[in-house]
Formats: structure tokens, C-alpha cells, sequence
């Protein structure tokens, strides 16, 4: 468990990044940072690994202030995922994937045996561990990064907009393979996006932030969508809008589902038992 | 030609004597500019200072170099110890610019990274920064060679024995074979230690090598995702 206690974070030139930001995230599952630029997501994500020093206020992780933990060591303890892969030019894949094992003075020839069942892991096939992160698409370099950050088998994984920077098709691809590897792993998982439908995918916590990094709503996906806390909050969701704001319509036999532009969104029909389609809604 | 095979003896030994002037230099004035540069690089105060005053180390004529050295060092006056010197501030004032800007040129993200996950500060620097750096620096080094290898001919003016030795002879006894041999031998070596520090890159820095065929291993890489 994490928790957040009135942080706030001044940086140097003044910029009040972070206003007295109180939240719990709970272990074992997803909460996601959703807010545009400017909204502090990214300060609050680094301030759990000490990156970044919070002005005022505590974090807390299972208990323990970690403003009372050398940071070096925290770090290595904690997976971080970064947009554009973050991956060492110089450093073949399984070297890569190797690196925080070996920082913690696992020997070689384990790490890089460890390395290799990680490829596994998140779907990387095994003869690219010798290629150097720059013959990879960038599809392949996030899976590289997300091996890295599974590499200590930590309880904690930050992802700093890990999908950001890659196509569509394989973003979709990428979000799909972290719910399933978040299903069989259960870690403690702080996601930062600025896309929403990102967040509603990944997240069992949600957490929509405004400038400052000040609070408009927390809470499950299906909770913000239901009951917006505010404006501020629907608009940025698209409650009030578009495919998010459906209506019904009786047609003949059938109840269709309309959105607010009157396009066809789908049919109404009896729920049945679906034994093996995923549900996004479902506890992970 | 007659004259060139018949000392073939004599142009051995001014080649490794001017090998052995040269090599120390070369590695001294990297191992001097790499704290200097780091500094350089590290605090933004202290950058200016550093890389004018070890710019300006170059416009220091070398003949009066020759002389100020024994008197600073306590050197006899034809000490080849004097040309190693002032050789190795010759490299110091070309490399210390090359460390600085070599480290600079490490992206800002990849540092972070490497923070996020857990590098300490040192090994930052050892296994990170310095790498990859590695690149600017070679090329920084392969120019400081080929410079140290043409100045150390210079020394034949203060007795030190190198392949400069054959230009004072053959100007002062009007051989032109040997002026000539001089010459070739000094572009010779210059190629040859640049050519080692090729190789050297290559053994050292083998993901650099990669930029070629980049493109073609990204496009193999998209269509083997694609159809995965």
C-alpha cells in the first residue's frame, strides 16, 4: 500500500507541481494517474521512487516514511517503465533486462538465466535477447521495459505513459498484455496517462487530476463514468458525450443504442453467460 | 630508393622511438581530460574557466614549451621526458573540450533511466555516461592522435630521437631520401595508431556499429511484430 499524505512539491522556479495531495493506493492493484500536462501525474509518480523529494508532506509505503530510505537501494526495489522505453543504447535486451539484478549484485550468469524467462514473460521471443534496443521496434522496446521493471520482482511498478510513444494497434496490444500479466502477477501497479480510455481500461482506481495535481475524483472507472464528480470531471471523461453518452431507442422488435451524435452504438439484448470474453470490468 | 634500403635499420628505430614519444601522450592526455571534462560538464560555473584555459594551452608555442618544462619540473634540458610533457598538454587542451561536450551529448532521458532504476551516482558515470559518450570520444581521440603523432616531430629540434630526427639530418647533410622517408613514415604511423583506435571502437562500442543497418533490422523487427 501507498500513501500519499498532504504532499505538495514547489519546484525551484517557483511552479507549484503538486498542491496537498492526499490518496491511498491499495496493494495489488492498478490505480491509474489520469490528467493533461501541467496536472502534476508524472511529479507524483516520481516522487514514490525519489526522484523527486516532495516539499511538504509524507509518503508512505507499507507503513514506512520513505523519505527515511536511502533512495538508491528504494529504487532498486521498485520497477519503473518509462515512456520511449528508457532502455540502455549500449546494453544488449538481456543485459538490459538484467540490469537491476546485477546493480543488486545478483551473479551474471543467474541474471541473465532470469532475464531470459522474463522475455518470456511479456512476450518477447528468446533470439532477441542479443539484438541492442535501437534493431527493436518500438513495440518490442516497451516489452524490454516492462521485463526490466519485472526483472527484481518488485511489489511496486511505476509506468510513466509506458504506451505512449507506439502506434495504436500495438498500444492496444501492449495494454492487453499488461492486463494479463497483472492478472497472473498482482502487483502494486501506479500507471500515469493522459488518455482516459487508457485509464478506464487499465485502472481499479482511477484518479482524475487537475492543474496542480489537486483531485477531481477518485474512484472506479464505472463510479466516474456514473456519477461525474463535477464539469470539470464529465467533460474530461466524455460522459456528456459522443460513444460515452448513449440513449435508447425502440425500433420495431429491437432496442438500439444511440450516442449523443445519434449513431448507432449497439443493441440492447438479454445479458448471458459468457464464460471466457474478458471483461474489462472484472476484479483483476 | 637506394638510400631508404640501406637504413632501413636506422628508420625502425627512429619509427619506434617516435612511437614511444608519442603513445604516453595520447594516453595521458585522455586520462587528464576525463576528470577535466566531467567538471567541465558537471558544474555550469566552472565550465567556461575550464574549457577556455584548456583551450588556451594550445597557443602556447612549443619551442619556448621546451624550456619552461625543465625549469618547472627539474628535467634536464634533452629530456624526451620535456616533449612527453608538453605533448600531453597539447592532447589535454584538444580532448578536455571533446570530454565535455562527449558527455553532454549523453540523452537526458537515458540518464534518467538510468536513475529511475536504481544506478548510483558512480556507476552513472562508469556505466552509463562515460559509454556513451564513447563515440565523441573516440573521435576526440583519434584527432589528438594523428596531431600527437605529426608534433612529436618537433623534438628532433631538442634532441629527443624520432622520426623528425630524419628531417634536421637530411636537411643538415642535404639527403633528400631521407627528408622524404621522414615524412612518409610520420603519415604512416599517424594512419596506423588511428587505424588501432578504429578497431579499438570497434571492440568496445559495438552497439555504435549498428547505426548502418538500423533502419533494415527495425523494418525486419515491424514486420515480424506485424505478422506475430
Amino acid at each position: 500500500m501507498i500513501e500519499f499524505r498532504s504532499v505538495s512539491k514547489q519546484f525551484p522556479d517557483g511552479t507549484l507541481a503538486v498542491d496537498d495531495f492526499s490518496l491511498t493506493l491499495p496493494s495489488r492493484q492498478t490505480t491509474v494517474l489520469v490528467g493533461s500536462s501541467g496536472s502534476g501525474k508524472t511529479t507524483l509518480l516520481r516522487m514514490i521512487n525519489r526522484m523527486v523529494d516532495p516539499s511538504s508532506g509524507t509518503i508512505e509505503i507499507d507503513g514506512a516514511d520513505i523519505a527515511q530510505l536511502e533512495p538508491v537501494p528504494l529504487r532498486r526495489g521498485i520497477g519503473y517503465v518509462m515512456q520511449d522505453s528508457g532502455l540502455l543504447p549500449h546494453r544488449t535486451v538481456i543485459d538490459n533486462v538484467a540490469t537491476v539484478p546485477l546493480l543488486r549484485g545478483v551473479p551474471r550468469k543467474k541474471a541473465r538465466a532470469e532475464a531470459l524467462t522474463l522475455l518470456d514473460t511479456v512476450g518477447l521471443d528468446q533470439t532477441l535477447a542479443d539484438r541492442y534496443p535501437s534493431q527493436l521496434s518500438g513495440g518490442q522496446q516497451q516489452r524490454v521495459g516492462v521485463a526490466r521493471g519485472l526483472a527484481v520482482n518488485p511489489n511496486i511498478l511505476l509506468m510513466d505513459e509506458p504506451f505512449g510513444a507506439v502506434d495504436p494497434i500495438v498500444r492496444a496490444e501492449l495494454q492487453q498484455e499488461l492486463i494479463r500479466l497483472q492478472s497472473e502477477l498482482g502487483k502494486t501497479v501506479v500507471f500515469v496517462t493522459h488518455d482516459i480510455e487508457e485509464a478506464f481500461l487499465l485502472g481499479d482506481q482511477v484518479v482524475i487530476l487537475r492543474d496542480g495535481g489537486r483531485i477531481a475524483q477518485v474512484g472506479a472507472p464505472a463510479e466516474i463514468l456514473a456519477n461525474p464528480a463535477d464539469d470539470f470531471v464529465a467533460s474530461f471523461v466524455g460522459a456528456d458525450r459522443g460513444k460515452r453518452a448513449l440513449h435508447l431507442e425502440r425500433r420495431g422488435d429491437s432496442d438500439l443504442l444511440l450516442d449523443s451524435e445519434g449513431r448507432l452504438a449497439g443493441v440492447l439484448v438479454e445479458p448471458r453467460q459468457t464464460a471466457h470474453s474478458p471483461d474489462p470490468q472484472a476484479p483483476r | 630508393m637506394t638510400w631508404f634500403w640501406s637504413n632501413l635499420d636506422l628508420l625502425w628505430d627512429r619509427t619506434l622511438d617516435h612511437l614511444i614519444l608519442s603513445v604516453p601522450p595520447i594516453l595521458l592526455s585522455f586520462l587528464i581530460a576525463v576528470p577535466l571534462g566531467w567538471l567541465a560538464n558537471r558544474y555550469r560555473a566552472g565550465r567556461g574557466v575550464i574549457l577556455t584555459a584548456s583551450g588556451l594551452l594550445y597557443a602556447i608555442p612549443s619551442l619556448p614549451l621546451f624550456f619552461v618544462i625543465p625549469a618547472i619540473v627539474g628535467t634536464s634540458l634533452r629530456s624526451p621526458l620535456n616533449l612527453v610533457i608538453a605533448l600531453t598538454i597539447y592532447g589535454v587542451a584538444l580532448m578536455v573540450r571533446v570530454v565535455a561536450d562527449g558527455l553532454a551529448s549523453v540523452d537526458k532521458d537515458v540518464r534518467q533511466s538510468a536513475v529511475a532504476v536504481g544506478y548510483s551516482g558512480w556507476s552513472i558515470f562508469w556505466q552509463v555516461e562515460l559509454p556513451l559518450a564513447g563515440p565523441v570520444l573516440l573521435a576526440g581521440l583519434r584527432v589528438v592522435a594523428v596531431s600527437t603523432v605529426s608534433l612529436a616531430t618537433v623534438g628532433a629540434v631538442i634532441g629527443a630521437q624520432s622520426l623528425g630526427s630524419l628531417f634536421t639530418d637530411g636537411f643538415q647533410r642535404g639527403i633528400q631520401a631521407e627528408i622524404i622517408a621522414g615524412i612518409v613514415l610520420t603519415v604512416a604511423l599517424a594512419l596506423l595508431l588511428d587505424g588501432a583506435l578504429v578497431l579499438l571502437g570497434r571492440v568496445l562500442l559495438p552497439w555504435t556499429r549498428l547505426a548502418a543497418t538500423d533502419r533494415r533490422a527495425v523494418r525486419v523487427a515491424r514486420i515480424a511484430e506485424a505478422s506475430a
